[in-house]
């Protein structure tokens, strides 16, 4: 049972307010994603609910309980840290069985626990290994093991999968994700990686200057963007945005279209350009093309692979139904 | 990458930093041969090095003369004393500067090292006047409180350094683990600073052992500890340099054993952080 509420939530360090008033309501068992650009206030929002950072006004109730004023020991809350911060002087069993011990929890129970968390995380070869000896994807999972066997509340995630390599990370997002949905408590994660925050949200918190810019799910962030920030935010590669003409003729300041959402041909189409750099997946090409008149340069996504060269003139069709209109503060019509 | 350096420049290098340490450890070398010399031969001119009649004379005399076992003992409660009563209010002192600093943290630790630059005689005489309110002259008691107020900011220096190294999102980590502050101090801090606090004690054991100003200016009879013993050797009526030696080498014999011994430990504690 985990809901999360926050009502008007401030905080400024000294003269500088990081999160301006701030309301927010995280539903039991919800996978939440904060989202943003460095410095956003995204890793700071998540550390105040955890208590490690007091709340310079505001309120914060979790599973309808008042936390404004309560410790990080008496919140319920389980977190797992970017640097894993494990504790280097203990085994893997020590690690895990911490919270427990904390908790007073008897020996047996304690056993019971860190066997059963072991065996969920494939540690269990591991545990008498210290930390130190362990790869960082062991690592990490010995940081998640210490948060389930709490049975939290809720879980929170600061950017757990930063310093792993690529490979590691899609693995272990889609741990974390497949614990989601076997555990069903709700988990806040916070993340500058916006692929990792559309494959796995339930809701997703896209935050620029402590502010909230929009709320939803993935899908509808991807499809209706509040605004040109999340519009460039979410989507990889990213929406293009351009004004000028072509804007005022759809009666709009800016608008946007995404690469995947733009027709390319060799013979015709709506707006020409020159091919620059094109980036070859196999499944998909990324196309950057130059010269449009439009903005510096147009990414369009072809489905496999296409036949264009360094500048080769490349014709592109954006669908109407496709395009973002924006207005001049940026604002959806 | 390592340096090329030739075996000869190698040899060379070797010689020199022998010859170096070899001047630097002359004088104890010299106090601990002279110990076993005669009083004659400990004054004798051109000084006699090694072929001399060796006799364990000045150390049956000076423990005759004087109890060692009573002021080895009052070092050994006024050098531990101090220090652990030290750790025991740096370390809190330590934590909350380095995990949890205020704007005026800086300013503390520069104050407190500071009190380190005042020429100790400067604070003597009251001192010595709280000593005799207190009734604490001539105690082990008192001299436990004074060394320890005197090297009280070198301990909390080097306690802050080593726990600035220790990342703070481990003892958040320990925070949203349910441990209290106690708990967190006990068994997340503590251990993983072992290896600073065990040279930090080290290094004040050995200061506080070799104390002289304080042990000597507030004792008499009753609380002196081992630089007290050596000092009742060098009397008006003249010097007995053998029996001096003897008094000498019994005083340091300890502290070089536990020096020895945890060199290692040592060296690395004050290189700490320095290099990583």
């Amino acid at each position: 049972m985990g809901q999360i509420v926050l009502n008007q939530v401030r905080k400024s360090f000294g003269d500088v307010e990081v999160i301006p008033p701030l309301d927010l309501t995280i539903n039991d068992g919800e996978f939440c994603v904060f989202v943003g650009p460095s410095g956003c206030g995204k890793s700071t929002l998540l550390r105040l609910i955890a208590g490690l950072e007091d709340v310079t006004s505001g309120e914060i109730s979790i599973d309808g309980q008042p936390a404004t004023e309560l410790p990080p020991a008496k919140r319920g809350l389980a977190m797992v840290f970017q640097s894993y911060a494990l504790y280097p002087h203990m085994s893997v069993r020590k690690n895990i069985a911490f919270p427990l011990r904390m908790a007073g929890l008897p020996k047996d129970e304690i056993e019971k626990r860190v066997t059963n968390a072991a065996s969920v995380l494939n540690l269990t070869d591991y545990l008498d290994r210290r930390p130190g000896q362990l790869s960082g994807g062991q690592r990490q999972r010995v940081a998640i093991g210490r948060a389930i066997v709490r049975e939290p509340a809720a879980f929170l995630f600061d950017e757990p999968l930063s310093n792993l390599d690529a490979a590691l990370r899609v693995g272990m997002r889609l741990e974390i994700s497949e614990l989601h949905k076997r555990l069903s408590t709700t988990m806040i994660y916070v993340t500058h990686d916006q692929v990792e925050a559309m494959t796995m949200a339930d809701k997703i918190v896209v935050l620029r200057a402590g502010n909230i810019e929009q709320v939803g799910s993935p899908l509808e962030l991807y499809k209706a963007p509040r605004n040109t920030f999340v519009a460039g935010f979410i989507g990889s590669p990213k929406m293009n945005l351009f004004q000028g003409s072509e804007a005022a003729e759809l009666g709009a300041d800016t608008i946007g279209i995404r690469p995947e959402h733009i027709d390319v041909s060799q013979t015709q189409g709506q707006w020409t350009g020159r091919v620059g750099v094109s980036e070859h997946l196999g499944s998909d090409t990324f196309i950057h093309v130059h010269d449009t008149g439009l903005t510096d340069t147009i990414t369009v996504r072809a489905a496999g692979e296409v036949d264009f060269k360094h500048g080769d003139t490349i014709y592109l069709t954006p669908r109407a139904d496709q395009i973002h209109k924006f207005d001049a503060q940026g604002l959806r019509i | 990458m390592a340096r090329a350096v030739s075996s000869r420049r190698k040899s060379i290098n070797t010689a020199v930093a022998w010859g170096i340490g070899f001047i630097i450890f002359f004088p104890i070398l010299w106090t601990i041969l002279t110990s076993f010399k005669t009083e004659g031969q400990a004054i004798a001119d051109p000084p006699i090095f090694l072929f001399f009649d060796w006799t364990l004379e000045n150390y049956s005399i000076v423990q005759e003369r004087s109890d060692y076992m009573r002021f080895l003992w009052n070092s050994v409660i006024i050098a531990g004393g101090s220090t652990l009563l030290g750790i025991i209010v740096a370390v809190p002192a330590a934590w909350s500067m380095a995990f949890v600093p205020s704007k005026r943290t800086k300013d503390i630790l520069m104050w407190m090292l500071s009190t380190k630059m005042l020429p100790a005689v400067g604070v003597l005489y009251p001192i010595y006047l709280l000593f005799i309110e207190l009734g604490l002259l001539d105690s082990v008691f008192g001299l436990v409180i004074v060394l320890m107020l005197i090297n009280l900011p070198i301990i909390i220096w080097m306690l802050y350094t080593y726990f600035k190294e220790i990342p703070g999102e481990i003892l958040e980590a320990a925070r949203m683990d349910g441990a209290s502050l106690k708990s967190e101090i006990l068994y997340v801090l503590t251990p993983m600073a072992i290896p600073g606090i065990a040279s930090t004690i080290l290094l004040n054991v050995i200061l506080a052992w070799n104390e002289a100003f304080w042990t000597l200016n507030l004792t008499a009879a009753k609380a002196g500890p081992l630089t007290a013993f050596i000092a009742s050797y060098s009397s008006p009526e003249g010097l007995f340099y053998a029996k001096l030696s003897a008094a000498s080498t019994m005083a340091i014999a300890p502290i070089l054993i536990l020096g020895w011994f945890s060199q290692k430990q040592l060296v690395r504690g004050l290189t700490f952080g320095a290099v990583k």
